[in-house]
């Protein structure tokens, strides 16, 4: 049976630029669609010289913007990728689209081009909250996105933001509730994140923005968490919940450290090539990368096998995001070496202290330590010697060759 | 070389800005020993810091040729001394080279603590006193009460003051006149064997080590084989000179004189201070009365704040240690803090400019632990250690009992703030030996533990008195006091750079101040943290640092792997500077931070 793999396609474009947002999405006056249309077609015909022969289970048109994409656009991309690869019969095509009138009614284009899923970026269902977070639809517009996106695709997840500027926990206890009956099987809950170099950031920095400390946060968190998972949506991510079965399947391959290929600017790919692990990463603006690719065919910069403690580093930090952990097979394969041996003290510290818990199948971080992972991982970490000897057989300790060129 | 009768050596002496490097700088120019445009403020402070804070830290010479009134050319020779009690001895040695003192009195301030203890060496030390009235020019000189508190406190007669302004030059005439005619010569036999007293010695780029000489008996030539009569060592003189203040060569330097020599001497190591230098071929035979050799009094470690400015560290103090033999260090190694040095200091203003020194000239990033004194530690079996370093103690119930050293410390405060001077002094179990007035400024005598004053006394005193105070000490013996070493403990286990030896009815203040601080420096870990201030088993004080509650990324997708990996690889890098208390891991820096932020 073929290898999965899951196609990520990056939309760079927004209509404006939310103050929160660190993504690679940019404000532009004109885009020209056909000529992004054939850079992107490209840049997948070269992907599937990366990653050739493989069953793809997921594709998924994030941004940025993807719905401001044409729908003839999306249905072209769609087509050229079952046109390279095999093509798994419960493949998921997802696509994020803002809440705005006019990306509404190209919905129906979109299914029509294969797209089987909608994530919508909805953010607040509050219209101060809205404004204040820089979004260009008001409550009304997120709530007949939501109508709509529910009549036109069987699968449909939304978005929001929570642990904003003064919100109190009955307040997002109250939007929780009423978020709960728009969704079907999946929503994504996110606390506002101050992300370098944001406008969000430079104002808290200034003074002019205070967002909720720790103990505000976590206690929002904590909410968030019993609400959904009373409402049998469970987080089965950190900041995602679904009924069981209804998992982001594309966003699953991330989290399981499964293999993807990035395309569009800015996009990051893993792929494993003779038993280690590639790393692929595009050009960052988007004018760059659409020169390079037509230059080149592809907007590729930097190709590079992981080193074992790089590919055991972020499968572990992905892994234990999800509510599942880590399976041992898999994170044997990818570390050459057994978890106990090869973390010692303080996975057993961790344990204890009740914030991972293992057994002979997975690791996985608790809900208590999924609510401290960055403090769980350092501390797993710590002691961590990936040269160690006697920790994977020494064909698994062979490094691969550090830098590949771009072009396999 | 100069008939003796010619000579006048003399120091001057000042409390601090009274106007001594000022005067100095108008005495040099009236006698023409730097052209104008060689003339800056204060030329004999040659160091950055020195004139920077205004102190004076290493004694420097001028030889001035004068014309008296009475029409016959004059050699004076002016020794600077340093005006602050941490160089008490420096003091010392530059008024054993002279035979007078000029007295700097500023006459709006009136008399001050150092003038006290500068004046009691001076006349320790034999000297004729010329009492000097400066600052005459401001309004607020009152030369009349200046007098009288001259007369009344300091003892000496000062009916023949002269009134001067060293800013503006008024009657500094007098004041070289009155160094001819109220000083003594220097008495010396140029035909005797060779005497001279190594009064000091430096380091110096161009010319190597140094030595500055008062010669005593016989004559001092280049090429001359000479003994250093405390090691016997014997080297050639190389260069016979005097400072003018520029180092200018003289032929020979006779009786009474005072000049320098170089001799090819590698470290200043070599020579002692005090030290008699006599000719090998005709060697005195007994040596000059030296002086006792200085003994650090105030310790602490020094430690690098960045790991891999060790080795810079160790070059920079080794180099500082060229020009000062008084302060010395060792190597520590701390598990708090890594690796450092222990180092020994003659007092606390002679720490900071060392540790400000190691900042500025050598760009040096340093953390200081708490200074210490050195105590005398008994122990139960009758064997007596000296202890500068708490993390030295021995097991209490091997000891008997500990002294620690005390100080007798003089005291100038307006009336006003007396009552605050007073109160700190008993705070810091202080013993009024005396107190009394001298106009409206009271002089009070206050026996202190030195372990009381080299934790932030001169901070709070300044604090206290609104920098109206002065403050000057000296050593005052031993005695026994109900000391115990104080640990911190994070998680149960001791953090060595933190440990002191306090007073039992302070423990518990400063025990309680630490672990407050730290509470707002260690940040929140998985586990909680208990951070305690105890003696030996029993815990004094007590904060705990509450167990983060969350820590983790909302998002991260495919294509934040790269970023968010690079993010946990520096975490863990940073890892690397932490050290481990049970289940927790405090970042160096937290131990750091507890410590430079100095008390309260
Ligand atoms: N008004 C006035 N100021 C003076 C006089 N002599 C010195 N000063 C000032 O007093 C301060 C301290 O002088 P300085 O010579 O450094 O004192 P030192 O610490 O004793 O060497 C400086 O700001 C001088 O300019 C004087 O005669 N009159
Ligand atoms: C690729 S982004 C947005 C897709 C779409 N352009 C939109 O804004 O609706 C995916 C989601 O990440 C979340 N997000 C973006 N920046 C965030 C931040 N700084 N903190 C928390 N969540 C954030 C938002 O919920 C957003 O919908
Ligand atoms: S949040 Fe979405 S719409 Fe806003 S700038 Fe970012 S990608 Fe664009
Ligand atoms: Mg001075």
């Amino acid at each position: 049976m073929a290898e999965p793999l899951a196609v990520y396609i990056h939309w760079p474009f927004c209509v404006s630029k939310c103050p929160y947002c660190d993504f690679n999405s940019h404000v532009r006056e004109t885009v020209d669609p056909a000529r992004w249309t054939r850079a992107l077609l490209s840049d997948l015909d070269h992907a599937a010289e990366l990653a050739p022969e493989r069953e793809i289970v997921s594709i998924f048109f994030g941004g940025g913007t993807p719905s401001l994409m044409p729908p003839e656009s999306v249905a072209a991309l769609i087509r050229r990728v079952r046109a390279l690869w095999r093509i798994a019969p419960s493949v998921e095509i997802t696509l994020e689209a803002n809440p705005n009138s006019a990306e509404r009614e190209r919905f129906r284009g979109y299914r029509e081009a294969g797209v089987n899923r909608l994530s919508l970026g909805v953010q607040a269902l509050d219209d101060e909250d809205l404004k204040r977070l820089g979004r260009r639809h008001d409550k009304r517009e997120a709530l007949a996105a939501i109508d709509a996106a529910r009549e036109v695709f069987a699968r449909y997840s939304f978005d929001l933001i929570y642990a904003r500027a003064g919100q109190s926990e009955g307040a997002w206890r109250r939007e929780l509730e009423g978020a709960l009956p728009l969704a079907r099987d999946h929503l994504s809950l996110y606390q506002l994140t101050l992300e370098p170099g944001t406008r969000f950031a430079a104002l808290a920095a200034a003074g002019a923005l205070s967002l909720p400390d720790e103990e505000h946060a976590a206690a929002l968190y904590e909410l968030t968490q019993e609400t959904l998972g009373a409402a049998g949506l469970p987080a089965y991510e950190i900041s995602n919940h679904a009924r069981p079965g209804a998992e982001c399947r594309h966003n699953l391959a991330y989290w399981r450290y499964e293999d993807y290929v990035g395309i569009g600017p800015g996009a990051e790919g893993r792929i494993t090539r003779s038993g280690a692990k590639v790393a692929t990463r595009q050009t960052r603006s988007p004018e760059h990368w659409l020169s390079a690719v037509e230059a080149a065919g592809t907007g590729l910069n930097e190709t590079f096998a992981l080193s074992r403690e790089e590919a055991t580093l972020e499968m572990l930090m992905m892994g234990l995001r999800l509510a599942e952990g880590i399976a041992r097979p898999a994170f044997e394969r990818v570390a050459g070496c057994d978890i106990e041996a090869l973390f010692g003290s303080p996975l057993r510290t961790l344990c204890d202290g009740g914030f991972l818990a293992l057994d002979n199948e997975r690791l996985v971080a608790t809900d208590a330590g999924r609510e401290r992972l960055d403090a769980v991982l350092a501390a797993l970490l710590v002691k961590t010697r990936f040269s160690s000897r006697g920790c994977g057989s020494s064909e698994a300790r062979r490094s691969p060759p550090r830098l590949l060129p771009a072009r396999l | 070389m100069t008939p003796l009768s010619r000579i006048r050596n003399f120091a001057i002496i000042a409390h601090i800005d009274h106007g001594k490097s000022t005067l100095a700088d108008r005495l040099i120019e009236a006698c023409g020993g730097l052209e104008a445009r060689e003339m800056r403020e204060q030329v004999l402070d040659s160091m950055e810091l020195e004139r920077e804070r205004g102190i004076t830290i290493k004694a420097q010479t001028v030889r001035l040729h004068y014309r008296a009134k009475d029409g016959e050319d004059y050699v004076l020779n002016l020794v600077d001394t340093p005006g602050h009690v941490d160089f008490s001895y420096e003091v010392n040695r530059s008024l054993a080279a002279c035979e007078g003192s000029i007295l700097v009195v500023d006459a709006s301030q009136g008399v001050e603590a150092q003038t006290l203890a500068n004046v009691y060496q001076a006349i320790e030390a034999g000297h004729e006193i010329v009492p000097v009235l400066n600052k005459i020019d401001l309004p607020a000189a009152e030369p009349l009460r200046v007098k009288e508190q001259i007369e009344e406190v300091v003892g000496l007669d000062a009916k023949d003051a002269l009134l001067v302004s060293a800013k503006t030059g008024l009657n500094v005439g007098s004041v070289l006149e009155a160094l001819v005619q109220r000083l003594p010569a220097p008495v010396g036999d140029g035909n005797a064997p060779l005497k001279a007293l190594l009064v000091d010695s430096w380091y110096d780029p161009y010319l190597g080590v140094v030595i500055l000489v008062r010669v005593r008996d016989g004559v001092l030539k280049s090429g001359e084989k000479i003994r250093l009569m405390a090691t016997g060592a014997v080297h050639t003189v190389e260069r016979v000179g005097v400072f003018t203040p520029k180092p200018s060569s003289a032929p020979a330097l006779g009786p009474g004189e005072i000049g320098f020599i170089t001799a090819g001497i590698k470290a200043v190591a070599d020579c002692r201070v005090g030290d008699t230098i006599t000719a090998d071929r005709r060697p005195a035979s007994a040596p000059l009365p030296g002086f006792k050799p200085v003994q650090p009094v105030v310790f602490c470690g020094l430690f690098p704040t960045d790991a891999a400015d060790y080795e810079r560290l160790r070059e920079s103090l080794a180099k500082l240690r060229l020009n000062d033999a008084s302060f010395r260090y060792e190597p520590e190694t701390s598990a708090a803090l890594g690796f450092g040095f222990r180092c020994g200091f003659l007092g606390l203003l002679h720490l900071e400019i060392i540790e400000e020194r190691l900042r500025r000239e050598f760009d040096l990033d340093l953390v200081a632990t708490a200074p210490s004194v050195v105590y005398r530690v008994h122990l139960r079996d009758g064997e007596v250690m000296t202890l500068h370093n708490p993390v030295d103690m021995p097991d209490p119930v091997t000891i008997d009992h500990i002294e620690e050293p005390w100080i007798r410390a003089t005291i100038f405060v307006p009336d006003a703030y007396l009552g605050g001077v007073l109160a700190l002094c008993e705070e810091r179990r202080g013993r009024q030996v005396d107190l009394t007035y001298a106009g409206n400024r009271a002089m009070l005598i206050y026996r202190l533990p030195l372990n009381e004053v080299v934790f932030d006394f001169h901070d709070r005193l300044k604090s206290v008195s609104r920098g109206y105070a002065s403050f000057d000490y000296q050593l005052d013996g031993y005695e026994e006091g109900a000391l115990v070493l104080m640990n911190i403990l994070v998680n149960g286990e001791s953090v060595d750079a933190l440990s002191l030896i306090v007073h039992r009815d302070e423990a518990e203040r400063r025990g309680r101040a630490l672990c407050e601080r730290l509470k707002d420096l260690i940040p929140r870990q998985l586990f909680q943290v208990a951070i305690q201030a105890a003696i030996g088993g029993r815990i004094i004080a007590r904060e705990t640092v509450k167990a983060l509650r969350k820590d983790v990324l909302a998002k991260c997708y495919g294509g934040d792997v790269t970023r968010k990996r690079k993010l946990l690889e520096k975490q863990k890098e940073g890892k690397k500077r932490m050290r481990q208390f049970g289940k927790v891991e405090i970042p160096q820096s937290a131990f750091i931070a507890a410590l430079k932020m100095g008390e309260e």
